[in-house]
């Protein structure tokens, strides 16, 4: 599933060289596997973008180890989830702890929002249980974008968040 | 008594067919759902709609939720054997009531083998409409797996009736595509089923953002397919608008009222409706059987006929796209791949890797939609290029939201609309 990785994104552009361009690091904005949809994502590519990020976007219907593969090889400052099929819910919940079960990404900041279940917003519980399985933040879509900025501006410099071991980093 | 049979017949009848999306991963739930559109007050067909896993072939997630009671989006039709399938349908699918497979796969042949194997005939879809949007499949790939499920339909004999496949790529990203684009990619998606042999066909063309554009879009769509589908029986489907849809009642049914009028006023067979509940969440089956019925009395209300000039301009930007298409290759596949290298099919916001992502749409003061950004298009002498300042998220919202908030404003400023109007 990751044979069109090269075509995705050409820009593979230096980590080191952003921090010191004084950017605030690259963030990554994906759907998840079997999620379809786009606009959500071109919305949040542009959003991210004027918070002052530099954006990944890997479109609709990202596998797993796509996901994990450009997480460990471009080190985001954050991971943007978007899911608005429905499956949300248990799909956020299989990749959230794929990602966790990654050292290298343990502390990776990782958000998801959307439409997150057939039934429309989630349960407290469910929501809990999103939290416990490694998010740092669930936003429903009938929050607007605001709790979503707050969070994106309280994240730490990249300086504070590069310094990992880059063990198991793809490029 | 076939899809295509039972369409005709009640078009012949003065009836516009409707038909909504609905699927549910449990069989009883799905016969429960299509006895409810068979038995609403309005002229229907049923629908199939599978669910995300089987639409990207991870028939381990679909059976994963099947076993733990997860809900799924949709019927899982490869996961579901065909006896079970059959069972669902039994006593329900019959010459008064024909069923469509509703799917968006880039790579279907599971599908069409179950669909074939439950004795199911009729499907959606194509080469472009269901890879661009939705999938990360490359789009040779998606060609040759739709060429191939076409040969497997056509091979098959289903016992209902002729083959039918209706085209998705009149929806292409559901909102903010030019008319015109649309158009085109539904008449060559069509075509790619004509010249593998398919001549029981439908073309789809969604709801966009201005009535008169829209009508002109379904006169330009009809005389491409008169022109270039000489021997196949086709007709005309409208999808209900397919972006945001507006959050209150009185706005979701004021644009499913215009939905309806869209396909009557255009001559159109067949239109696909949304509910309600669009905006908030998959809807219920009560929810989908009150779309059905309100837009059949929409439909039934509206008398007249569009009058639209056939050489109008959604009609030359879409010819001159599709013959940019036909004149690359003389495999319509191959020349699919190589226009969209080109640029010259180019779809805007469309995210896909073998999307060349250099034009640009826009909506202007009427609501209709234009080129802010021809890239490569070969429209350059045929529509006039309007440059527009940068994209924001914020400009791109209210584009998006422009048909959401002006039909919610009809449950909301009503008062307020007269008030600054002046006009009572």
């Amino acid at each position: 599933m990751t044979e069109r990785l090269h075509d995705l994104h050409s820009d593979r552009a230096d980590r080191a060289d952003e921090v010191l361009a004084g950017g605030r690091g690259t963030v990554i904005v994906s759907s998840m596997a079997s999620d379809s949809h786009t606009w959500n994502l071109v919305y949040l590519e542009l959003l991210v973008g004027e918070l002052g990020f530099d954006v990944v976007n890997l479109g609709a219907c990202a596998p797993d180890e796509l996901l994990e593969y450009e997480c460990l090889s471009r080190r985001p400052v954050m991971l943007v989830l978007s899911s608005v099929n429905g499956h949300g819910y248990q799909d956020g919940l299989r990749v959230i702890q794929r990602l966790r079960g990654c050292r290298p990404l343990r502390r990776m900041p990782v958000v998801l929002g959307g439409k997150l279940g057939t039934g429309g917003a989630l349960t407290q519980e469910q929501t809990g249980q999103l939290l416990l399985a490694g998010f740092d933040a669930v936003f429903d879509d009938q929050q607007g974008s605001g709790s979503f900025r707050r969070f994106a501006a309280a994240l730490p410099s990249p300086a504070g968040v590069l310094p990992m071991p880059a063990e198991g980093a793809g490029a | 008594m076939s899809f295509e049979e039972f369409v005709a017949r009640s078009h012949a009848a003065g009836a516009l067919v409707v038909q909504p999306r609905m699927g549910f991963g449990d069989p009883t739930a799905m016969r429960a759902g299509l006895a409810a559109t068979r038995s609403a007050r309005a002229v229907t067909v049923g629908t199939l709609t599978l669910d995300s896993y089987t639409r990207v072939r991870d028939t381990a997630s679909a059976e994963h939720a099947l076993r733990n009671g997860l809900p799924l989006n949709g019927y899982p039709i490869v996961n579901h054997p065909p006896e079970v399938t059959r069972g669902m349908l039994a006593g329900l699918m019959d010459a008064d009531f024909p069923v469509q497979v509703r799917h968006g796969s880039a790579r279907p042949a599971d599908i069409f083998r179950a669909m074939i194997a439950a004795g199911l005939h009729a499907t959606e879809g194509g080469p472009v409409s269901y890879c661009l949007p939705y999938s990360r499949t490359p789009l040779d790939e998606a060609v040759r797996n739709w060429a191939f499920c076409t040969d497997l339909l056509l091979a098959a004999e289903p016992e209902g009736g002729r083959p039918h496949v209706e085209t998705f790529g009149g929806c292409m990203m559901g909102q903010l595509c030019p008319p015109s684009e649309l158009v085109a990619l539904s008449v060559l998606e069509a075509l790619f089923f004509y010249r593998r042999g398919l001549r029981s066909i439908s073309v789809s063309y969604a709801q966009q953002t201005n009535m008169e554009q829209d009508q002109e879009a379904v006169s330009a769509l009809r005389g491409l397919c008169a022109e270039l589908l000489p021997e196949a029986t086709w007709h005309v489907v409208i999808y209900a608008y397919m972006g945001l849809f507006p959050r209150t009642e009185v706005g979701a049914l004021s644009l499913l009222a215009g939905a309806a009028e869209l396909a009557v006023t255009t001559g159109s067979e067949r239109l696909i409706v949304k509910t309600t509940a669009e905006a908030h969440r998959i809807p219920t089956v009560a929810e989908n059987v009150a779309a059905l019925e309100h837009a059949h009395l929409a439909a039934r209300a509206t008398i007249h006929r569009a009058t639209v000039a056939a050489d109008n301009q959604v009609y030359r930007e879409a010819a001159a796209l599709v013959d940019a298409v036909l004149n690359c290759h003389e495999d319509l596949g191959r020349a699919l791949v190589i226009a969209f290298k080109r640029g010259l099919l180019d779809v805007p916001f469309c995210l896909h890797p073998d999307n060349a992502g250099q034009a640009r749409s826009f909506l202007d003061a009427e609501g209709r939609l234009g080129w802010s950004e021809l890239g490569s298009l070969p429209l350059r002498g045929v529509v006039e290029q309007r440059r527009q300042a940068a994209l924001t998220s914020s400009t791109l919202m209210s584009a998006l939201s422009h048909v959401q908030s002006t039909h919610d404003a009809l449950a909301f400023g009503d008062h307020e609309t007269v008030a600054i109007g002046g006009q009572a």
